[in-house]
């Protein structure tokens, strides 16, 4: 017998009995539709992860803080020593600790540290407000970190570190009450930023938005370059030269060439040292790790429904071997192989699962894009850019390639006993 | 080449279970079929007819004997070369017509050139051509469920005829038709036999479908009883008591 026949053949077989085979796609579709579904709650979140870790920073930055100090309860005060104590603690550390500021003699010791290539310190910019055109004046912030970060951009360009021309990118929600007409409309606008210096004083500072961002959930503020970052400070520290030396976190470049112990290593250089160095995807790994966990527990469920399933198979299949034992022992009589018998039946299996997956990955597919839709709306608007159900065309071939293992698997046992079948035996079956 | 195609069978035994349920369906047969001729064999039920009848289309091995085929030893045949031999020389009807429901007519009767990997087309040629032949043209395309006894029974001789088998097994193939429609039967796979030269071997209980062929084999307990010849000469019938081959 042909391929092409046996497979013409199982599918025709499978639809003999429409009842039964539609039962038991049923069941494997509830399993497909569910794997499906998680799969693309996990790509979804984790897509989304990825772009506000992007949205931190870039992968070969570290983030760098004094160690915290272990003051522990009992220890009692700690004696002040003008060469360790810094006099700014800075507001980075974690809610109930303090965490000590860094001072130039700290940047330089990380600077020497062996695959340190750069480090700067972050200043922090208070700006008042944002204005363009004459227009309504907005409260406004910058994030510190966006010099070193890549943004999650709807319009316009990264920020350039090395232009001498201020440059800023603008949050989205900006885009409107601002006055342009869309996103694409600001970039290449300047704007005036408003500064109070350390005096009272008030000054504004120009500057070109070069893109326009998505609100990230971890990062808040608009981005500057170090020109407009450099030119804020300045305003804000109204040319008094006394202003601090120390600051709460620095962001230093390692070499992007160091392989991961490398990194592991160069942590552990800085641990010694006294700082705490910790990248972008320290920060997020935890973030990630729960999402892993969330989906794994999803798909472990829709695993479950997919056993299930495949008891569904394996009694449909053995029904239909017990009805048409006649008609497998005729075939054998007549010539046709066990083996090909068993491909017959394994091929059966087969199309049940691939009906089941593929219309429950459907399915998924169609009720998921439409409910993701709706929940961007309404539910999730907060958080833009997030996309809770990405169908990833290879997951879900992935998908219905497992749920067709699974259903081959369990039309192993009964296309085995149709295979074993006795002409004779099979021809005297009443 | 067609003369030398004869199945010899030499002291076939075979027998069912095992201990006291131990049943010995045959128990030393030798039969000589030459090609073109037409035999009956003839028995009560659990005679052992059915089984000789297995053994000589090799739809099951001896526990003792040979069986050459055609000059070949039917043992040293691989499994393979078995079903292709079943396939293309070897036709099968039995008394169910094991015809495949909600199937076209014309889809169970090119079901054994489907198993033999003939193309569609091909396929779709012969099986017309033997419904023709069957005077079934016009039913290609019903669903096998909906023919009566006499057309389905012809469905199934066509399936058995469309490899062009030198050889057709056929098992009471008139047991569950009516005399009128039965006779019709007959006529057709007698004609065949007349016509296309092809061996018929009919197991049967009937002594009237066993006197319309050559030679006739009476089964009593796993044992040869007689072999009968009958003359061509209609009318004459001349019975042979004893082992000799014919």
């Amino acid at each position: 017998m042909r391929t092409k026949d046996l497979v013409a053949t199982a599918i025709s077989n499978t639809f003999r009995s429409k009842l039964r085979t539609t039962l038991t796609v049923l069941a494997i579709f509830v399993g497909a539709f569910t794997l499906t579904l998680t799969n693309a709650v996990g790509a979804g979140v984790s897509q989304y992860v990825d772009a506000q870790v992007g949205s931190l920073g870039s992968p070969d930055v570290f983030i760098i803080t004094q160690a915290s100090d272990a003051t522990t309860a009992g220890d009692g005060p700690v004696q002040y020593d003008a060469s360790s104590s810094a006099s700014v603690s800075s507001q980075q550390g974690p809610p109930g600790t303090t965490t000590k500021a860094l001072t130039a003699a700290d940047l330089t010791t990380i600077g020497d540290t062996a695959g340190i290539v750069s480090v700067d310190p972050i200043r922090s910019v208070l700006p008042d407000y944002i204005e363009y055109d004459s227009g309504s004046q907005y409260e406004f912030s910058i994030n510190a970190t966006s010099a070193v970060t890549t943004a999650d951009l709807t319009a316009g360009a990264q920020l350039d570190g090395g232009a001498t021309a201020a440059q800023l990118v603008l949050p989205d929600t900006f885009v409107k009450p601002l006055g342009f007409a869309s996103a694409d409309d600001a970039v290449g606008a300047s704007v005036s930023i408003g500064i109070t210096d350390i005096l009272g004083e008030k000054h504004t500072v120009n500057a070109t938005i070069v893109g326009v961002s998505l609100e990230s959930l971890l990062a808040s503020g608009a981005g500057a370059n170090d020109a407009l970052i450099a030119e804020l400070a300045d305003a804000q520290s109204g040319g008094i030269e006394t202003a601090v030396t120390s600051y709460g976190v620095a962001v230093a470049h390692f070499d992007t060439a160091l392989s991961a112990d490398a990194v592991t290593a160069l942590k552990t250089d800085l641990a010694a040292e006294g700082y705490t160095a910790s990248t972008i995807a320290d920060q997020l790994g935890a973030v990630q790790t729960v999402i892993n966990g969330i989906v794994g527990v999803l798909n472990a469920f829709a695993v479950i429904a997919l056993i299930a399933a495949a008891f569904g198979i394996i009694n449909t299949l053995l029904m239909s071997v017990q009805e048409r034992t006649r008609e497998i022992g005729l075939m054998k009589a007549m010539g046709m192989s066990g083996g090909k018998v068993y491909t017959l039946f394994s091929l059966e299996a087969i199309v049940i699962g691939f009906l089941g997956s593929a219309i429950g990955a459907g399915v998924a597919i169609g009720l998921g894009s439409a409910l993701s839709a709706v929940l961007s709306q309404g539910l999730l608007s907060g958080l833009p850019g997030l996309n809770i159900l990405l169908f990833e065309p290879a997951s879900v071939a992935f998908v219905i390639g497992l749920v067709m293992l699974i259903a081959f698997l369990s039309g192993t046992l009964p296309a085995q006993r149709a295979a074993k079948q006795n002409p004779i035996e099979s021809l005297r079956y009443e | 080449m067609d003369s030398e195609w004869v199945i010899d069978a030499q002291g076939l035994e075979k027998s069912y279970g095992s201990g006291a349920s131990r049943f010995d369906a045959l128990k030393g047969v030798s039969v000589q079929i030459a090609p073109g001729e037409t035999v009956a064999i003839v028995g009560k039920s659990g005679s052992g007819k059915s089984t000789l009848m297995h053994l000589l289309a090799l739809l099951d091995e001896p526990d003792r004997g040979t069986l050459e085929v055609a000059g070949r030893e039917a043992k040293s045949l691989a499994k393979r070369a078995v079903n292709e031999l079943r396939n293309k020389e070897f036709g099968f009807v039995f008394q169910q017509f094991f015809l495949t429901p909600n199937v076209s007519v014309l889809e169970n009767v090119i079901l054994p050139l489907k198993i033999a990997g003939v193309d569609g087309k091909e396929r779709r040629r012969r099986g017309m051509e033997v419904l023709e032949q069957l005077e079934l043209a016009d039913k290609a395309s019903s669903k096998a469920t909906t023919l009566s006894g006499g057309q389905k029974q012809r469905v199934v001789i066509g399936r058995a005829l469309v490899n062009a088998p030198r050889v057709i097994f056929a098992d009471e193939p008139t047991g569950n038709l009516d005399t009128a429609t039965g006779a019709v039967v007959e006529d057709i796979l007698f004609e065949l036999n007349r016509n296309q030269g092809i061996t018929l071997v009919i197991v049967t209980h009937d002594e009237e479908l066993a006197a319309r062929c050559d030679r006739q084999i009476y089964i009593r307990d796993g044992l040869v009883v007689s072999h009968a010849a009958q003359t061509h000469n209609p009318g004459a019938h001349a019975l042979v008591i004893g082992g000799g081959t014919a």
